[in-house]
């Protein structure tokens, strides 16, 4: 039984002002309805007035998925009554969007390349908030902040076979829509997506309100495992709307609700058509995704893991870039495997990160006075400062502080003597041909003198030190 | 100069909803002049109800392009005039706040939409006022109460605080007692304004000339055809003919895309009603809902309550005509009859300056004479296909038939707002001496 999956994605763009007005975009932790003028309250009489920049916003984008913008394309009215929608109609595209027929390349579930193709994709507003007052109230409130913002829908055909590969398409393109810089990835709600899905055979589902791309995967989840289970019952899986609740991970039917819905599209006679596709050639796009982790394979021998996970933001990937002179190997590791899993456990974005720490730290680690260990425990100290929001110490002065400094080998000697004087029967073993004492012995040494030895030295001073004693 | 103005009008024919009993003005063109302004343009601070229960209170925020113009050319706004509500008919008796009566004889309609400008400019209460005109409601009271009207080029005055009925078709437009004041009114209105994505920037700066000597003049059989009154036909001939004694040469045009001028009209200004009216739900503007019932029940509710019988007969119509499995038989289609009128006047243009014909068919008539729909929808074919194509109109009166005024309506391409002004202005000139 095949899966199959199509999604609609609506992600705000990213531009300064509102799609239809003057109005600012930045409203996230401002009080409700102060970012509004008349056009974006739909108070009457007042007209829209095409924001040119989330045009050119929704131009780079189909330029970026390889989409056909078309000569002509139009305005609609979507009409509804919803208490959150100024207007009563949503101004959008509908036969005539901005464009059509693109491509984003993921992996399919067994690695390999695999294309989703595009339906579409158009210009349309974000409709204002409800704000439900907790404890039963009689009443919603509405904030209109939200009212007018630009969105680009972009609709994929339902070329996906898992929700695996849902997620792995949302994430590419994700990323790049971040690499255009038309999305801010940060913005809460700045991506939602509702999914189609059906078990070959059988109905069509469609998932609403999914506000999280990470969502997206257990919405799907849940309706694969429970589409399938109908079917193996021998239940009829029936055409309707499903609403996710975030907070359960799962589906509820929303009948009645969305389905006797006709919109009644019409063309907005306030706005007048766009003819844009002229504009497409003089777009420079910056380097995407695929072809910037193919350049870091290249230029920098990353593994193509390596260069997958740097590429796969572009804050992180320009990151990297800052830092990879010191040795590309060693910043490619530290960044991506290291790095990234510290700022992971932290909630800590990579731009709370001074590139010139990491570049300090990469050189002390390349020309030897610090071991990966000791490192670590650097870019720990280094990290929890910044996220705290103190002043961030240097790599140096953290090891000068902490006394975190490689050490000549002499140095450790009495430790080595003391240890291998402690652990008599290791020895013994180690002189017995068991080359695992010794890893014990070393680790003893390690332990003492809190990882600041590099431990293939340390291996060749324990074992001489073996040597010559038993002399 | 700047003052204000003390205004109380006589106001005997309920031309106004509102009256702004000391009006401000300020210097400019406009210095002083008491101007009325029909009640579907958004006025800062002063109620704007479009004669609409669903409106009352209302008190926008926000200045129309228009009403900003005027204000900085120091005119003083004085009242707020009585319209058809939302414009939604010819006679100015679907308003909620009562029907005006026409100046010229009390017990008959001023005409409509725009009747309380209308009234109010023939009355004298005011020297001009602005009016609406969707598809005559300028031209059409104008014509019954004999005054100067003028629609212009669609795109030419902005829209920006106009509140929509049909929002496609509708421009506002001066209204006075002669040519002259009508082309002062428009050179004030007609600035180009951003904000208005449909507009052109094409301002008029112009004075009237009476020089029309070699012009051609169209006249359309189909405006003298049936459903016209023969006497007001002669009327307007005779007119026509006052063009022709100062140099006019009158050339035969046909418009045959205008037999389906009416329902196209029609159903493009009740889809886009549909749409335009659907915001007043009784939650931001109006009366409140009743919070113990579901919003869906209540809007439902309250929009049956508030809107009149005329708004809620052209919201239902007009939302089946854009319904899914009508919208390609009537509003596709009503699309399509439009562009073939408009490619009508095109045509007809490409031979003659003008085209020149009746504004009514009749009369201004008394209120209980027509009533049923259709036959008030029919008295708008005369002005609705100059709606339809985008294209400049005004009506000019031209004697009268039964002691009621007639007007005369020329016709000019788009954006030649000015030459139709200068026919007017001719005849007009010419009729006075």
């Amino acid at each position: 039984m095949k899966t199959i999956i199509g999604l609609e994605i609506h992600v705000q763009l990213a531009t300064a002002t509102k799609l239809f007005c003057g109005c600012s975009t930045d409203y996230q932790d401002d009080e409700p309805n102060t970012h509004c003028c008349p056009v974006c309250l739909g108070l009457p009489g007042a007209l829209p007035r095409l924001n040119r920049k989330a045009v050119e916003y929704g131009l780079r984008v189909a330029k970026a998925l390889d989409m056909r913008v078309l000569e002509e394309s139009t305005f609609a009215r979507k009409n509804y009554f919803y208490p959150d929608l100024a207007k009563a109609y949503q101004v959008t595209q509908d036969d005539k969007p901005l464009a059509v027929e693109g491509i984003v390349e993921i992996e399919d579930d067994e690695g390999h390349e695999k294309i989703i193709r595009i339906t579409r994709a158009h210009l349309e507003e974000d409709p204002g908030r409800l704000v439900h007052v907790a404890g039963g109230s009689k009443y919603s409130l509405v904030d209109y902040n939200r009212s007018g913002i630009p969105l680009l829908e972009i609709v994929t055909e339902p070329d996906m076979r898992s929700p695996q590969e849902a997620r792995r398409f949302l994430n590419k393109l994700r990323t790049i829509l971040e690499y255009l810089e038309v999305f801010d990835g940060d913005r809460e709600g700045g991506l939602r997506v509702d999914a189609n899905i059906s078990i070959e055979g059988s109905a069509r589902v469609e998932v609403k309100n999914i506000s999280s791309y990470k969502g997206v995967e257990k919405a799907l989840t849940f309706e694969v495992t429970r589409q399938r289970n109908m079917i193996r019952r021998g239940q009829t899986v029936a055409r309707e709307t499903r609403h996710f609740m975030e907070g359960r991970g799962i589906t509820t039917s929303s009948r009645g609700k969305e389905e006797a819905h006709d919109y009644r599209y019409f063309p907005d006679p306030d706005l007048g058509p766009l003819h844009v596709a002229d504009r497409v050639a003089d777009i420079d796009l910056p380097e995407l995704p695929t072809a910037r982790k193919d350049r870091f394979m290249e230029q920098y021998g990353a593994s193509a893991n390596h260069a997958r996970t740097l590429t796969g933001d572009p804050r992180l990937a320009d990151f990297y870039e800052e830092v990879a002179h010191v040795d590309p190997a060693l910043a490619a590791t530290w960044v991506a495997d290291t790095l990234l899993g510290e700022l992971n456990y932290r909630d800590m974005n990579i731009t709370a990160v001074p590139p010139g720490h990491i570049i300090e730290l990469l050189e002390l680690l390349k020309i030897g006075t610090i071991t990966d260990r000791a490192g670590v425990q650097v870019l720990r100290t280094l990290l929890d400062a910044c996220v705290e929001g103190r002043p961030c110490e240097t790599p140096a002065a953290i090891v000068e502080r902490e006394g975190l400094g490689k050490t000549a080998g002499d140095e450790f000697t009495p430790i080595v003597r003391a240890v291998v004087a402690a652990n008599p029967q290791a020895v013994e073993d180690y002189r017995s041909g068991k080359e695992g004492a010794l890893n014990f012995l070393v680790g003893q040494v390690m332990k003492e003198t809190r990882g600041r030895a590099d431990p293939r030295e340390l291996r060749k001073i324990v074992s001489e030190s073996i040597r010559v004693d038993g002399v | 100069m700047a003052g204000t103005l003390n205004f109380s009008p006589d106001d005997r024919y309920n031309a106004f909803i509102t009256t702004c009993g000391e009006a401000p003005f300020g210097d400019g063109a406009l210095a002083g002049i008491a101007v009325a302004v029909k009640d579907n343009i958004s006025t800062a601070g002063i109620q704007t109800t479009c004669a609409s229960r669903i409106l009352a209170g209302y008190i926008p925020p926000y200045d129309a392009h228009v009403v900003e113009l005027l204000r900085g050319a120091g005119a003083a706004i004085v009242g707020k005039t009585n319209m058809d509500e939302f414009g939604m008919g010819s006679t100015t008796g679907t308003s909620a706040f009562g029907p005006t009566k026409n100046p010229v004889d009390l017990d008959r309609v001023p005409g409509g939409s725009s009747g309380g400008s209308a009234a109010a400019v023939a009355a004298g209460l005011v020297p001009m006022a602005l009016g609406t005109d969707a598809g005559g409601a300028i031209r059409c009271p104008a014509a019954f109460c004999g005054i100067v009207g003028f629609k212009p080029t669609s795109g030419r005055v902005s829209r920006y605080g106009l509140i929509a009925h049909t929002s496609s078709l509708e421009e506002i437009g001066p209204m006075a007692q002669t040519v002259e004041d009508v082309s002062r009114l428009l050179s004030v209105i007609a600035r180009y304004d951003p904000r208005d994505s449909m507009m052109t920037d094409r301002p008029y700066d112009h004075r009237p000339s009476a020089e029309i000597k070699g012009l051609r003049v169209g006249i359309p059989a189909e405006y003298f055809g049936e459903g016209v009154d023969e006497r007001i036909g002669e009327q307007v001939r005779s007119a026509i003919g006052v063009l022709e004694d100062l140099g006019a040469e009158l050339v035969p045009v046909s418009i045959p895309g205008m037999r389906y001028a009416l329902p196209a009209y029609s159903i493009i200004c009740m889809s886009e009603a549909s749409s335009n009216l659907a915001r007043y739900d009784g939650v931001r503007y109006g009366p409140a809902v009743d919070t113990k019932k579901s919003w869906h029940e209540a809007y439902q509710d309250l929009r049956g309550e508030y809107l009149g019988v005329e708004a809620r007969r052209r919201v239902l119509l007009g939302t089946l005509t854009l319904s899914a499995g009508y919208a390609g038989r009537y509003h596709a289609k009503a699309l399509a009859a439009r562009q073939n009128i408009t490619r009508d006047f095109e045509r007809a243009f490409s031979d003659v300056d003008i085209i020149a014909g009746p504004t009514m068919p009749t009369v201004a008539f008394r209120p209980d004479e027509v009533t049923d729909p259709l036959t008030l929808y029919r008295l708008d074919a005369l002005t609705v296909p100059a709606s339809l194509a985008g294209i400049p109109a005004i009506s000019v009166p031209c004697g009268r038939v039964e002691n009621l005024p007639v007007g005369l309506q020329l016709m000019g391409r788009r954006f030649e707002d000015e030459r139709v002004i200068d026919v007017a202005f001719a005849y007009e000139q010419e009729g006075r001496a």
